[in-house]
């Protein structure tokens, strides 16, 4: 296969993202990307139309906003005012994949990312995703998100040895850099004993093992290689970006296997050039939306191996590897857009502007997202500075 | 203005459709999908295996189904392989193309085959339409798709008399057009004497519009297969049609725009310029030899003529009139019947560049200009009043 990586590369200039909250109920979505919008123009001073950003990328989901066309709402704070604008209708990492492909093909140079989702305004999120099984069989049976993380969950803990006591340790830790991060929704810490005694939300998962509601908004500006300086002297390189999708029904998929998520590495470490994504990484974010994603997560990107969650807990992995010193979704991202801020704090390590969790000297970032039921779906950013 | 580049050239080599219907109950949308990339997959040629990404789209809220590319997966192939979801609203099947033009040409993916679906009949399509509306300033005024704004323009500038038989002539020729398509959803066998009863019996929708001018909320899907020159060059089973260029045109939902007094410029229009000017295409109806426009009412269609193809005062109008947007006419607009005989909108875009392309290739069948078809022009409309256009050509001209 061809690979345009190599003859050009692609850089994200900027980056922008609100405070993640539990309930922002007094900004519109629209209010929220405003202010997503000023940031990245105070920190680049682009323009739109010819010579600026030319194409938009929005991320947004019509059932989370409860508008069909959802993008059709935000034009206006988005620019999309005689400009072209599509909307990455799946997790908003795969916008970063979409808009380098778009800057890579020469069809534009400049490209604006703009997502947001008001994960408050739905009552319940479980009820959305319902809607996301088929309406024959998984919708009827009450399978949800959660539900779905829960039958997963319990045979990645049976494979992998993780224990109760694993989950509580990686929320605990999860909220210690959450801590240091002022962009993250929960902020407290938690001793692990207290994350062991909170209820049940759907065995095994406890209601602290989840990812809390956020409302939340983030933006980036990509540029080709030649317009980038334009924009920034610090530019992050996206080296490498893949995907991959595993089969619907449950019952076609192994749901402790790591099928899509093993490709989507494989193919993103094989366009950026490396061997070894292990020793290459200076930091990784992945989209922990369950405690037991985290160490599942890193062990689909080859991070330990086959079935070795506990022993990475156990032997201080997420550490080593530096994996979600933001906080990671754990501590608050919402549906649709948590991926896209794990691209964004990547690129802040990468930039030396991740404040109180800076990792020194970060070259080499991964940044991961994850959409449909229980990780059917698996998308894998590599950036280097 | 900057000229048209390109890091490499993509041509469609795939095209399946599914018959266009109000009602598909033998199918469910997975199974409904699968008969349009089935399809797609035997027209070019290839095999699923062959494909390197799958790009799919529709709204999800006209069939209240989440994120329906997971449970697609098992209907477009996708398993195992690469996969965005775009959507624009009306426009997402061009938008598609346009995408899976934009992996091809990025040298990332050899191979895209690329879905729009919808199954209308599962939902409420007006009320989803009407949903998109912002809920404190415009849903008041939202009549899903339906409007006589434009009837209302046109009367203001040509007269009551004229602009009404131009609509009854876009639509009868129209459905002239869809009875040559068996795949097209209405076909009603109208003739043009009976224009005007129709003008006074069909019933009255909002102000001017009436049913007979208005599209149908259908079901189907549509699937294409688009590659990298290289491969082309390998050789293909049918001949390629070349994607020379496409563009897009969105607009802010506000009041302005949507209600004020001076209308702003159309995004028909604006798209066509910055189109046509990157591509130095001076005089496009001269350049094309087909336009598939994205057609929802024939009020609409006769007003878009104009803007699309950069015409001033009432030449539009002046060249419906004498047949000149015919099947024999100097450009024939919409062989295959258009949007107004057939609209599952998610793949509606879509089948415009579909059906330019079988133009282009020859393989129309009974909606098949005689004319040799060399460049062709198709557009997608959607949200509040946004636009794709795309340019297909027969050689790699530029």
């Amino acid at each position: 296969m061809t690979v345009g990586v190599g003859k050009k590369r692609v850089a994200i200039c900027a980056v922008a993202q609100l405070k993640n909250d539990p309930d922002l109920w007094h900004t519109r979505f629209q209010g929220m990307l405003l202010e997503i919008l000023e940031d990245l123009q105070r920190q680049t001073g682009f323009r739109y139309g010819e010579g600026g950003v030319e194409q938009i990328v929005s991320v947004s989901d019509d059932f989370l906003d409860a508008r069909t066309i959802s993008n059709n709402g935000v034009q206006d704070v988005l620019g999309g005012q005689y400009l072209a604008e599509e909307k990455m209708a799946q997790e908003g990492l795969n916008a970063i994949g979409y808009a380098n492909a778009v800057i890579l093909s020469g069809h534009k140079d400049v490209v604006l990312i703009m997502g947001h989702c008001k994960e408050s305004q739905g009552e319940s999120r479980n009820l959305i995703t319902n809607c996301g099984f088929d309406p024959f069989y998984g919708r009827a049976v009450g399978l949800d998100y959660l539900n779905a993380a829960g039958l997963q969950a319990r045979a990645y803990m049976a494979k992998s040895g993780l224990t109760d006591d694993h989950l509580a340790r990686i929320v605990a830790r999860s909220r210690q850099w959450a801590a240091k991060n002022p962009y993250a929704n929960a902020r407290e810490t938690l001793p692990p004993g207290k994350v062991k005694a909170s209820p049940m939300l759907c065995d095994p998962i406890r209601q602290l093992h989840a990812y809390p509601v956020s409302d939340g908004a983030v933006g980036l500006l990509l540029a080709s290689e030649e317009r980038a300086r334009e924009y920034t002297d610090r530019p992050v390189w996206i080296t490498g970006f893949a995907n991959a999708m595993d089969a619907f029904f449950f019952g076609d998929r192994d749901l402790t296997s790591n099928f899509a998520l093993k490709k989507a590495a494989a193919k993103a470490c094989e366009r950026a050039g490396i061997r070894d994504l292990k020793g290459a990484a200076d930091v990784v974010e992945v989209m922990d939306c369950y405690a037991y994603q985290q160490p599942m997560w890193m062990e689909g990107l080859g991070f330990c191996g086959d079935g070795e969650g506990a022993r990475f807990i156990d032997e201080g992995g997420p550490g080593k590897y530096r994996v979600n010193l933001s906080g990671g979704a754990l501590a608050g991202n919402p549906m649709i857009i948590a991926g896209l801020y794990r691209a964004v704090e990547a690129a802040l390590q990468l930039k030396g502007e991740a404040g109180d969790h800076q990792v020194p000297d970060a070259r080499c970032a991964v940044a991961h997202s994850t959409n449909g039921p229980a990780g059917q779906f698996h998308s894998v950013l590599i950036l280097e500075a | 203005m900057q000229k048209h580049r390109k890091n490499r050239n993509v041509a469609i080599i795939g095209i399946g459709q599914t018959a266009l219907s109000s009602h598909k109950e033998d199918q469910n949308q997975v199974e409904m999908v699968a008969e349009a990339v089935r399809n797609a997959l035997e027209d070019a040629g290839k095999t699923i295996d062959d494909i390197d990404c799958v790009v799919h789209g529709n709204m999800e809220l006209f069939e209240m189904q989440f994120q329906p590319d997971m449970w697609h997966a098992l209907g477009c192939g996708s398993y195992g392989k690469e996969e965005y979801r775009i959507t624009t609203g009306g426009t997402v099947g061009a938008t598609l193309v346009c995408a899976s033009d934009n992996l091809v040409a990025s040298g990332l993916y050899d191979t895209v085959l690329c879905i729009g679906f919808e199954k209308l009949q599962e939902g409420n399509t007006t009320g989803g339409i009407t949903n998109m509306a912002d809920p404190l300033w415009f849903r008041n005024l939202q009549t899903g798709a339906l409007t006589s704004t434009t009837a209302m323009e046109l009367i203001q500038k040509f007269g009551k008399e004229r602009v009404l038989r131009a609509a009854m002539k876009y639509r009868i020729m129209m459905d002239k057009h869809a009875m040559l398509n068996p795949r097209a959803h209405r076909r009603l066998g109208l003739e043009y004497d009976q224009m005007e009863t129709l003008m006074e019996t069909s019933p009255q929708l909002v102000g001017e519009l009436r049913l007979i001018h208005m599209c149908s909320q259908s079901d189907g899907a549509c699937a294409m297969i688009l590659t990298s020159e290289d491969r082309v060059r390998e050789g293909t089973a049918k001949p390629p049609v070349w994607i020379r260029d496409h563009e897009t045109s969105h607009r802010e939902e506000n009041m302005s725009n949507l209600y004020g007094a001076r209308k702003p410029k159309s995004t028909h229009r604006d798209c066509a310029e910055r189109l046509f000017a990157r591509n130095g295409i001076t005089d496009p109806l001269g350049y094309f030899d087909v336009f598939e426009m994205y057609d929802p009412s024939a009020f609409w269609a006769v007003d878009w003529l104009g803007e699309f193809l950069l015409l001033e005062g009432d030449e539009h109008l002046r060249l419906l009139e004498a047949g000149e947007f015919d099947l024999d006419g100097k450009l024939p607009v919409n062989p295959s019947g258009g949007v107004i005989a057939s609209n599952p909108i998610g793949a509606t875009a879509m089948l415009r560049i579909a059906e330019a392309a079988l133009q282009i290739r020859g393989d129309a069948g009974g909606h098949q200009i005689k004319k040799e078809v060399r460049h062709a022009l198709a557009s997608g409309f959607g949200g509040s009043l946004w636009t794709v256009l795309m340019i297909l050509e027969k050689e790699p001209n530029w």
